[in-house]
């Protein structure tokens, strides 16, 4: 990744808070997910209680020629050959440069893999890949003019802007309060990517969220104030979200203010690539190894059609029923359907088997995630887990953070307690629809607790599993300015530049690096770190560049720490930031002394400056991968 | 096109009053009563309560063809020989067939029944019942209120969206014929 360095200081700011205007009328949510996005919204009511949000049902193209609004906009965007479709089959109703996004594209894509770009939020936090770069679809022919991550998130972004721009001419996106969501892993510069991409569709007044953070405001806004009866001063809500890629999570704890009860986030996970597709792609196999054993094999396009069938049978399995097996068929792909079909069956005891022991195993609280040797040769791809057991990544997750309640006022911490205790859970996201899923995990859960003496989690209920993120975030906005809870915690992981130790050069060995810490673990927004007094040297005019890292456990670092040494996993390097000093009143290729300042913007979002030791000048650092 | 079509049906309507027998009679002798017309043996056509016909738009109809063919094979598996394949294979063809039309048909519109009451239950209907949500069978007499039997609570749609549609998009092709390069 690349940082250039902009100008003058505090453009964004003054735009952000001056693009404050009088026409807003609507709070809008923008769950933009890794396999469905959703928009909701509500008008603002700006005295009273706040509005229950609505879903926007976004127009796509489902067939040639034919836009269908429906609820959700699959993430998938394909890039057609020109014989393929005659201009007028794959036109929108708005002007769309990439028009082929939604139901239609993921159809298509499964008949022309190659073709079909998925999963773009993933490659958006890979911070070895260049996010700008046009390298999608992976695997495309030669006549593809490929897309970077980052050009696809917008074009999904314009998409969503434009439907809404036709249901409500008058009230243009950019002038309503938009809250877009991200995954609470989501590093800085994912978040950043993510920012301006809404910026460059105009919506330069669009704040983040997190998307368990949003899950929970949903929660929230169902149980309107009877929300405060149900969970009590130093409770803490652990927050699952299984999406259909990805798999977040999140601490919250119930906290205390003036008398009133607040909501603080004290802990995200990892970003994990593990969700719902994963368990049907794995159901899949299953059954695909079972006709194989048969004598029948299955061509790569029977796959695809199978896996939406596991994903009807997953959910009828393990649901709350008696069902014990549910008969599958692989519809052919000739017009005779009779003739061509496979079938096959699932049971009950294979989808506990394969889905339930192998994704939600029951593990012990400190389980360690498991990792794979990686192979010297490999191609690029999204680095999926190595471990796919949940459960697993929870413990890890709950065993790490730890330290997280220390010093949270009203949270009561058990002193023999080796893993955060949470009180409540509340499950997001499309695989938390079978119940076989979440009785495990909380059975899983529950187990941990009884063998520290804890009292078992109460489940939070009542959440649309598929909108409450794009619900909770039109929630959001609109109790942001108001009266309503709003969850507090600022950043959730302390950030680091790397700085080569001082000492002489042993040859072959690299210069230790010692972590120098520019933002402290939970900066709220609007605030900036106080100026550490390391001074780095910099040339203006030429592109330097820095390590930076990040520890999402390290809490008592403040800026100017500096650590010559940390336990393994406590601290994760991020894709470095290259600067280059624009010369402003200096000479090119003179050196100037700067200081790093953090500081947490109005958007949540963090910025870093270079401010000049002794002179007026400062260069906002983006984390910017253009060159 | 909805326009159009009642447009031309009026059209047709109003050829068919002015060619009609009787309405020439009556221009020919204007002072001829209706009372005369039915006792000389001459059927009148009662302007009024002509019936407006018209088409109804196919447009809808071809779309979703189109959607229960590709979520259900709907055409596929209708236009197949039963008696060459085993009971087995109709019963795996007839499950893609049902899973995929419901998914279809409640994504595209909803439905109620008519009446709540219990099939098999009595059913009271005022005099001036919906005659066009009830059908009486059976025993018919007199002028109502009615009370009689459920014998089917019926159905009514409601919510019916269909995808929108570009210009110049031939929906006779129900769907593409597929050719693998």
């Amino acid at each position: 990744m690349r940082v250039t360095v902009s100008e003058t200081v505090s453009e964004t700011l003054s735009e952000t808070v001056s693009g404050t205007v009088s026409e807003t009328k609507f709070s809008v949510g923008i769950d933009l997910g890794t396999t469905h996005c959703v928009l909701a919204y509500a008008e603002l009511n700006h005295d009273g209680e706040p509005n229950s949000p609505e879903v926007l049902a976004i127009g796509q193209l489902i067939a040639p020629g034919q836009v269908e609004s429906l609820p959700a906009l699959c993430s998938f965007l394909y890039l057609p050959n020109e014989a393929e479709f005659d201009t007028h089959q794959i036109q929108l109703p708005w002007p769309q440069a990439h028009s082929m996004i939604g139901n239609f594209a993921r159809d298509l894509g499964n008949k022309t893999p190659n073709r079909i770009i998925s999963s773009a939020k993933s490659w958006l936090c890979q911070a070895d890949v260049d996010r700008r770069s046009a390298f999608l679809p992976l695997h495309a022919p030669d006549d593809v003019q490929k897309l970077s991550p980052y050009q696809v998130s917008k074009s999904v972004l314009q998409h969503m802007q434009s439907a809404w721009q036709q249901q409500k001419p008058d009230s243009p996106l950019h002038e309503q309060q938009v809250v877009i969501t991200v995954p609470a892993s989501f590093e800085p510069s994912a978040r950043d990517l993510t920012l301006d991409a809404a910026r460059e569709c105009g919506l330069h007044n669009a704040i983040l969220l997190e998307e368990p953070q949003a899950a929970l405001y949903s929660w929230i806004a169902q149980n309107d104030s009877d929300w405060r009866q149900q969970v009590t001063l130093g409770d803490v809500i652990l927050v699952v979200d299984i999406g259909g890629g990805t798999t977040d999570l999140s601490l919250i704890a119930v906290t205390e203010e003036e008398g009133a009860l607040q909501l603080t986030r004290v802990a995200v996970g990892d970003h994990v690539l593990l969700g719902g597709d994963n368990m049907d792609l794995t159901l899949a196999h299953v059954v695909n190894r079972k006709l194989a054993s048969q004598g029948t094999r299955l061509q790569p396009w029977q796959i695809n059609g199978l896996t939406h069938a596991c994903r009807a049978a997953k959910e009828t399995l393990l649901a709350d029923n008696d069902t014990q097996q549910v008969p599958l068929v692989v519809p052919s792909r000739g017009s005779s359907l009779m003739g061509g079909s496979l079938s096959s069956e699932l049971t009950r005891g294979e989808v506990s088997q394969v889905l339930i022991e192998g994704f939600f195993p029951h593990v012990e609280s400190h389980a360690k995630v498991q990792k794979r040797a990686k192979s010297a040769l490999s191609t690029i791809s999204l680095p999926f887990e190595d471990d796919p057991a949940i459960t697993r990544h929870l413990a890890n997750f709950l065993t790490r953070q730890q330290s997280a309640l220390h010093n949270i006022p009203g949270v009561n911490v058990k002193e023999q307690a080796s893993f955060v205790h949470p009180t409540g859970i509340l499950f997001n996201g499309g695989v938390a629809k079978a119940t076989g899923v979440t009785q495990r995990m909380l059975e899983v859960l529950n187990n941990w607790l009884l063998n520290e003496d804890a009292n078992p989690v109460k489940e939070l209920q009542g959440i649309d599993l598929d909108q409450a993120v794009a619900k909770g975030a039109s929630y959001y906005a609109q109790v942001r300015d108001g009266s309503g809870v709003r969850i507090r915690g600022g950043t959730a992981a302390a950030y680091y530049v790397g700085i080569e130790s001082a000492m002489p050069a042993i040859p072959g060995m690299e210069p230790p690096i010692e972590a120098y810490c520019i933002a402290p673990f939970g900066m709220e927004e609007g605030t900036q770190a106080q100026l550490p007094s390391q001074a780095f040297a910099l040339t203006v005019g030429e592109p330097v560049q820095f390590r930076l890292f990040e520890s999402k456990i390290r809490r008592d670092d403040h800026a100017g720490t500096r650590l010559d040494y940390w336990d393994e996993g406590e601290i994760t390097e991020l894709a470095p930031i290259e600067i280059t000093l624009s010369a402003e009143h200096h000479q090119g290729g003179q050196v100037v002394s700067v200081q790093l300042q953090a500081h947490i913007n109005e958007l949540g979002t963090l910025e870093l400056r270079a401010m000049e030791q002794q002179g007026e000048t400062s260069w906002k650092i983006s984390f910017d991968t253009r060159n | 096109m909805e326009l159009n079509t009642s447009f031309f049906s009026r059209i047709a309507i109003a050829c068919k009053i002015i060619f009609s027998k009787a309405y020439a009679l009556s221009l020919l002798n204007p002072e001829t009563s209706s009372v005369q017309a039915i006792e000389d043996g001459i059927i009148l056509e009662p302007i009024e309560t002509v019936s407006t016909l018209k088409h109804t738009d196919q447009e809808s109809a071809l779309q979703l063809l189109a959607i229960l063919q590709k979520e259900g094979r709907l055409i596929d598996f209708i236009n197949e020989d039963v008696s060459a394949f085993s009971d087995d294979q109709v019963a795996a063809a007839a499950r893609v067939v049902l899973a995929g039309v419901k998914k279809a048909l409640y994504q595209h519109m909803s439905f109620a029944p008519v009446s709540d009451t219990l099939v098999g239950n009595n059913i009271h209907l005022p005099a001036d019942f919906d005659k066009n949500a009830y059908r009486l069978t059976g025993n018919i007499t007199g002028s109502g209120p009615f009370n009689g039997t459920l014998v089917h609570k019926g159905w009514k749609v409601a919510d019916l969206s269909l995808p929108q549609l570009a210009d110049g998009i031939d929906l006779h092709v129900v769907a593409a014929a597929e050719v693998e390069l």
